[in-house]
Order: structure tokens, then sequence, then C-alpha cells
């Protein structure tokens, strides 16, 4: 018994149905990234890009490797807890290929971002004025940026 | 070579297979790195913040930060007696150069490091509507810039204001926590170039990590603890005044 006369154009319809849904899935499954949904509701694969990016400050570890005379006075003295980099900048460029000329820094700039006298600074960091202490002479005259003190002496 | 309908049938699925492996691309590039044994934070001790703006220009040399947008800036809190509630605040270029002098005066001055809190409870992934910024397994929130599609529903909804749209990528970006370099066994740029050691990475998974024993004997705070963000940038000696 037949419930309904002509019945193909619903097998039609259901046909077209299921060929939309399949083709909704096929193009899904082209669209959505691989590692989308890997560690949740995102493209995994994120995570390795972005841990990709380039170094651009070796770390003091790596420095020490080669200077360990330098490591050593710096922690002879007050500059101890302070990186390399911190005043040299980065250099993972150097460390890669130590042709490459890493420059000297310029202590009239460098020092006094630390230590030129300001109220707003914690009154345990060495601040000084700067045009008053030094009488325009540089900092490295007396003394050594690795190790600060005036009994090590001045830079040569 | 003929094929019968039997070989075709067993063949097939194994080049499923084959294609599968294809397309899901080679594993991920640090292999001494689990991600599930880490749990990121940082820590900032303001007393020994001397607000000379290193971690700013490191942060900015580390991570290709275009001019006039930071990942992690310096502020510079003045508070006076009759300013408690509201008290002055510069942060001039990020504090990238530094602060001018600051005279003799009434009342308190300090400075502030900021950057990305790391939320575990983050609002700025929770709006994101194609799931281009996420917390990752280790605790960090990153964004995937291929992803994105910069539409700053999560430059609005972080409470800290770390996040920027990057003007040439057209994308969120923001503080990754120098994922390139925890994942490596280094600390980050900003930790690496403070002359001070006022800014600490630590990791709240690793037993040994100092961060616990400090935690237990200072006056640590979290920014806007009220917001129930779950921030894991831990200030030590945090003053009320700061938002």
């Amino acid at each position: 018994m037949r419930i309904f006369r002509d019945t193909g154009h619903l097998f039609r319809l259901a046909g077209l149905f299921a060929v939309g849904t399949l083709s909704f899935f096929v193009i899904r499954a082209f669209l959505v990234p691989r590692s989308f949904g890997e560690y949740g509701h995102y493209r995994g694969a994120a995570i390795s890009e972005i841990a990709a990016h380039p170094i651009r400050f070796a770390g003091h570890q790596t420095c020490e490797t080669c200077h360990t005379d330098v490591a050593q006075t710096k922690n002879a003295g007050k500059h101890a807890q302070v990186n390399c980099e911190a005043c040299h900048g980065p250099l993972a460029k150097h460390a890669d290929d130590p042709s490459i000329d890493p420059g000297k820094p310029d202590t009239a700039v460098l020092c006094v971002r630390c230590h030129a006298a300001s109220a707003a600074k914690p009154k345990g960091v060495p601040q000084v004025d700067a045009d008053q202490h030094a009488n325009g002479l540089p900092c490295q005259t007396c003394h050594q940026p690795h190790n600060p003190a005036i009994a090590a002496g001045g830079a040569k | 070579m003929t094929l019968t309908r039997r070989q075709l049938l067993i063949l097939l699925p194994a080049a499923a297979v084959a294609w599968e492996s294809l397309l899901a691309g080679t594993p991920e590039a640090s292999p001494n790195y689990t991600m599930t044994e880490h749990w990121w934070s940082m820590l900032i001790d303001i007393p020994k913040c001397i607000g000379c703006g290193n971690c700013v220009r490191a942060c900015q040399a580390e991570n290709d930060v275009p001019d006039g947008f930071f990942r992690t800036w310096v502020e510079r809190y003045h508070v006076d007696d009759w300013h408690l509630a509201n008290p002055e605040v510069i942060s001039p270029d990020g504090g990238k150069e530094g602060f001018p002098v600051a005279k003799e005066d009434e009342g308190k001055y300090f400075f502030v490091p900021k950057l990305c809190n790391h939320c575990a409870d983050s609002p700025c992934t929770q709006v994101c509507p194609v799931g281009a910024t996420f917390i990752g397994p280790d605790g960090v929130v990153l964004v995937d810039p291929k992803y994105c599609l910069g539409c700053a529903y999560c430059v609005q909804a972080c409470p800290y204001g770390c996040r920027y749209i990057h003007p040439q990528k057209k994308v969120a970006d923001k503080c990754t926590l120098c994922y390139h370099r925890i994942t490596k066994g280094l600390t980050t740029a900003c930790c690496e170039a403070c002359p001070t050691g006022a800014r600490q990475l630590a990791d709240l998974k690793n037993p040994n990590d100092p961060i616990h024993a400090f935690l237990k004997t200072h006056s640590v705070q979290v920014l806007k603890p009220q917001m129930a963000t779950g921030a894991k940038v831990f200030y030590n000696e945090l003053d009320g005044s700061v938002r």
C-alpha cells in the first residue's frame, strides 16, 4: 500500500539533502586545520609556530661560556646580579657568530638610566646627579662598569 | 596491473591513513619541553623596580613590538595626601626611556611594571569568536596570528589593557611570556634585561621554584583580584592605589 502518491520527489529531496550534508562535512574537513582541537578550541600547531620565533637575547649563561673572565669580575662586584645583556643589549647574533662585533655601549647613556638621582627611585639604589658628580667626565674614568667600586679602578 | 574490488577496498583505508599522517605535519619543535609539566607565571618585586625601562626595550627588541605599542610597560605612581584614591600615574612612551627626574616631594613614589597577567580564567580568551586566542596547556595565553580576525573583542575584554591590534598585521598581539624562550629553558627577555631582579619568571608546577617560598613569606597581590581572572603575575608589596 502506498501512503502518498508521487513519492519520487521526496526521495529526490532526501537525496539532495544527503548530498548537501555530505559536502558540508567534506568541505569542513578541508577548511578546519588538522591540529584544531588538539588541546582545546584552537589550532594546536599555533603553539609550536609561536615557539619558533627567533631569539634575540642570548642569555647570560651563553655569554659566560666564552667570557668567563668578565663574568668573574662582574660576580665579584656590585653588578653581580645584572645580566650581561641588560647593558650590552640583545646579542644572540654575536653568540651565534662571534665575528659579529657587538660594539661597546655608551656609558654616558647607559649608567644614568639606572643611577640618575630621582626621588621616585627606591632609596637603596646608588644615585647621583650626573652633571655635578662627574663634571662631564665619562663614568668609566673612575668606575669600571663590570665592577663599579672605585677601588676596582677605572676601565683601561 | 589490475586491481580487484577486494584489493581496492583494502588499499583505500591504507591510503587514507597515509594521507592523514601527511596532513598532520611535523611534531612540535622543542623535544625536551613537555607543556603539561609547566604552569608559567611571573613575580614582580615592586620595591626593586627602579624604572629604568630596560624591560620595555628588551621586549620590543625580542618580539618586534612596533613603536608606540607595548607588550610590557612601566607605570610610575605618585600618591600624596590629597590623592590617595586618585594617584598621579605617568608612563612616558611606556617608560621605555626611563622617567623624568622626580623632586623630593610629599607622598610616595613607586614603579609598577605591567604585562599580560596570563590569567588562568582569562576574559580575553572567552570572548574570541574564532578560537584564535587560548590558554595553552602550560598556562600561557597566546594568540594564533593566522586565525585571528582582528575583531578586537579581546582587546576590549582584557581588564589590564595588555592587548593591542598590531598596526601592520591587523591581528591581536600581546605578551607571549617569551614563549619561544621559556620553551627552550631560557628566561623571558624582560627578566633577562632587568638589572635589579625586579621581574622573575616562575613555574608554579615546579616544586623547586623559589616562587613557592616567596609567596609564603611575602605580602603578594595580583592586579584587580575582584575580577576573578586568576591572574598569574604576582606583585610583591603592591600598593592599594594601583589599578
